[in-house]
């Protein structure tokens, strides 16, 4: 077993480290603050090649494994989620699942402008009325000879504002036995007739970022744009879940990481009863837990790293590290709060935006709740990945950086 | 055109210096490529893409110092060469610009030959102006603009009244400040060339040349004296005699 990163993902990560550090670290807790999405952000992120980090060169990408990918999502997410977000739904949800589904010519033609950052992508599933029923959804796709047409409205939706694209996952066949039978996805083009797209306000937490509606009243989707056949888009999003699972709890480990160096560093440097508090055994207990959870968080996701670089389908593995990774975050950040005492419940400091910002991942790409009922039915047999029509191709390093 | 950029390889910025035992000790710091250096290398690829130069990096040091040289292959590099050997553990500053001026001249037909304006760890700034004395050419030091017009370079230097314009002819050596623009990140295409670079390392015998021999020693190395200053408030029933303890403080303090 070899756990070592290579020189090339040691260098992307210090990489994307140095750009968060230098680009967006002395800016977050404005835009935080403002409850504004930072304007450079996907534009920086594009041009430096992070959001295309693990395609194959061929389609636009920079080469790198998925591996990498996890380590860049750990990276930015050590900053702030927003940054974490974009690679969630452009380079997970969106690319990636375009990458395992699409034909050459789809790849050549939609995931190249994606995965070179020229065009923006996002996924959009949950609609008002469900989020975790995903075969409950109600947006519909009627076709129309070499076109659907697509009504409906999709809610809470990253960077819906921004996007060029949308991974849209809609209702095909209104008859179909199995609900699982009846969608279909697309990649819709947002500057279509029919689309208008606004954000959401007032959320707690990844503030930097943005969250939006997008309604369709009867879109014009080419035929072309359809990724898979109709009737396997639930297979689809649930593809897409395991790649945007994985850039959450990359991320998420990022996150531990976070609220752990800020609550090492207050430890050391915070006098109590004439002694640094870093010396107490109860303050040191929260640490040594966060250290801890960081260490089990960062194996998780490098397994989920790991397999699909083999070409293996890690469903059950990247809900385990999403789970963990995710929950365990959102305790560092708390307790690395109580670490800070009053300053803590400041925005001066760090630990309360890590707070506000770990919550939402308990909840997106698949609740806690949902991960558990993916977890038992594994356990309990009643769950077995079957083969699918597209697997995600293994990382193969000379096709991938072959032009 | 061909440029040499020398980068070193230091304990990262954040780095605390302490002796130990009379010898520098940086702890467990991580080691990087001496920031002063990324602006070299930001210079010399802004050569490269002005006048469509070619770009060498050039370090002194042991195995581990590869990685100091990959960085430079990341930023944009097309070449890194490595110079080690077992007898070069104690090199001083000209010992070091000898062996650099060798290497320059192995590596042949170099215009111009960048460096940083200093180590962050040792931290001389002499080994610019000693490797033009070895190789006999001219040195402009602290540049942040430069063009190349024909056999010659034409530099903006940073002095202390503000800007001086200076040219000299080709070959030249040059040191570089920070104002020639914030070093650029290395891209993933840079990254993933650099991962599998073969780096050559040419020891003393490739070079053709005996060891230097050491003029300068570095004997101690002495951390600051530690500060002990404590405080002390006088406490007493009125200012007058506040006033009093004092002056008897101060008397036996010997400080008056
Ligand atoms: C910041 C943010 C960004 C988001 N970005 C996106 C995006 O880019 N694209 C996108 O499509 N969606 C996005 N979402 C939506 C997110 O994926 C959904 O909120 C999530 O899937 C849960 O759906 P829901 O909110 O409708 O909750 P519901 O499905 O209504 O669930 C409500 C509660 O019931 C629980 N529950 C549901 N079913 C069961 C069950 N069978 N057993 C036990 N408990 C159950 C859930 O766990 C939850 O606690 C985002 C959400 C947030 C907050
Ligand atoms: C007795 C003694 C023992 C020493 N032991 C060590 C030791 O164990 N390890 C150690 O690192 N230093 C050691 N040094 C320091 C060493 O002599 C200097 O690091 C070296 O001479 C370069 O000087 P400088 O760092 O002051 O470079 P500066 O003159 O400050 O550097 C200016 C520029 O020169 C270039 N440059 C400098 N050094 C190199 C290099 N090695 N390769 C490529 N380019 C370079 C860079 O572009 C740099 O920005 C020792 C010195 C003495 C006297």
């Amino acid at each position: 077993m070899d756990f070592s990163l290579s020189p090339e993902q040691l260098m992307a990560q210090k990489m994307v480290r140095d750009f968060s550090q230098k680009e967006i670290a002395p800016i977050i807790k404005d835009y935080d603050r403002k409850q504004e999405p930072i304007p450079f952000m996907l534009k920086r992120m594009g041009e430096l090649g992070i959001l295309g980090i693990c395609f194959p060169v061929r389609y636009g990408g920079q080469g790198m494994d998925y591996l990498s990918l996890g380590l860049a999502c750990e990276e930015l997410e050590a900053l702030d989620t927003a940054l974490r977000v974009a690679m969630s739904v452009h380079t997970g949800l969106c690319g990636m699942t375009l990458l395992q589904w699409g034909t050459a010519e789809q790849k050549r033609r939609l995931l190249t402008p994606l995965a070179s950052g020229a065009k923006i992508g996002c996924g959009a599933f949950t609609e008002p009325g469900m989020g975790s029923d995903v075969a409950a959804m109600q947006t519909s796709a009627r076709r129309e000879g070499d076109v659907y047409l697509l009504n409906g409205e999709k809610m809470w939706i990253s960077l819906a504002g921004v996007a060029d694209y949308a991974l849209v996952t809609a209702r095909t066949d209104a008859l179909a036995q199995k609900p699982s039978q009846a969608l279909s996805t697309f990649l819709v083009d947002l500057n279509s007739p029919g689309v208008t797209r606004g954000n959401l306000h007032g959320k707690l937490g990844v503030r930097a970022g943005s969250t939006g509606w997008i309604a369709f009243q009867d879109v014009q989707v080419p035929l072309e744009n359809r990724l898979g056949h109709e009737g396997e888009g639930f297979k689809i999003t649930m593809s897409a879940f395991d790649h945007g699972r994985y850039t959450v709890a990359s991320g998420a480990t990022g996150l531990i990481r976070a609220s752990l160096v800020a609550s090492v560093a207050y430890a050391h440097e915070r006098q109590a009863f004439g002694k640094a508090i870093g010396e107490y055994q109860l303050i040191q207990q929260k640490i040594a837990q966060m250290a801890q959870d960081y260490e089990v968080a960062r194996l998780l996701y490098w397994q989920v790293g790991w397999m699909k670089n083999q070409g293996q389908r890690p469903t059950l593995q990247t809900s385990y590290a999403k789970k963990f990774a995710t929950e365990a975050s959102f305790e560092a950040a708390n307790q690395a709060i109580q670490i800070y005492g009053a300053y803590g419940f400041s925005d001066e400091y760090d630990p309360e935006r890590y707070l506000r910002n770990s919550r939402g991942a308990i909840i997106y790409e698949g609740s806690s709740e949902i991960q558990t009922l993916i977890q038992a039915g594994y356990a309990l047999g009643e769950r077995e990945d079957k083969p699918l029509r597209c697997e995600l191709p293994a990382y193969d390093e000379t096709f991938w950086q072959e032009n | 055109m061909k440029i040499v950029v020398c980068v070193k390889q230091t304990p990262d910025s954040e780095a605390k210096l302490t002796a130990q035992n009379g010898q520098p000790s940086w702890g467990d710091a991580p080691l990087v490529i001496n920031p002063f250096d990324e602006y070299a290398v930001e210079g010399a690829l802004q050569q490269k893409e002005a006048v469509d130069a070619s770009v060498t990096a050039l370090c002194i040091g042991p195995e581990a110092a590869r990685d100091a040289l990959k960085h430079a292959l990341a930023m944009g590099a097309d070449e890194a060469i490595l110079v080690s050997d077992p007898a070069l553990e104690e090199l001083d500053s000209a010992g070091a610009a000898r062996i650099l001026a060798a290497a320059i001249q192995k590596i042949g037909d170099a215009d111009l030959v960048f460096f940083g304006r200093q180590t962050i760890d040792n931290g001389t700034g002499l080994v610019p102006a000693q490797v033009a004395r070895v190789l006999g050419w001219p040195l402009l030091s602290l540049v942040g603009a430069m063009t190349v017009e024909g056999a010659e370079i034409k530099v903006e230097r940073t002095i202390e009244e503000g800007k001086q314009i200076a040219r000299a002819k080709l070959p030249a050596v040059l040191s570089i400040m920070q104002s020639v623009g914030e070093p650029r990140y290395p891209s993933f295409m840079g990254i993933r060339k650099a991962g599998k670079a073969t780096i050559p390392v040419w020891t003393l015998a490739d070079l053709g040349i005996a060891a230097p021999a050491q003029a300068v020693w570095r004997a101690e190395l002495l951390n600051p004296p530690a500060h002990d200053s404590h405080c002390e408030i006088i406490k007493a029933d009125s200012p007058e005699a506040i006033a009093e303890a004092l002056v008897e403080k101060i008397l036996a303090e010997k400080v008056l």
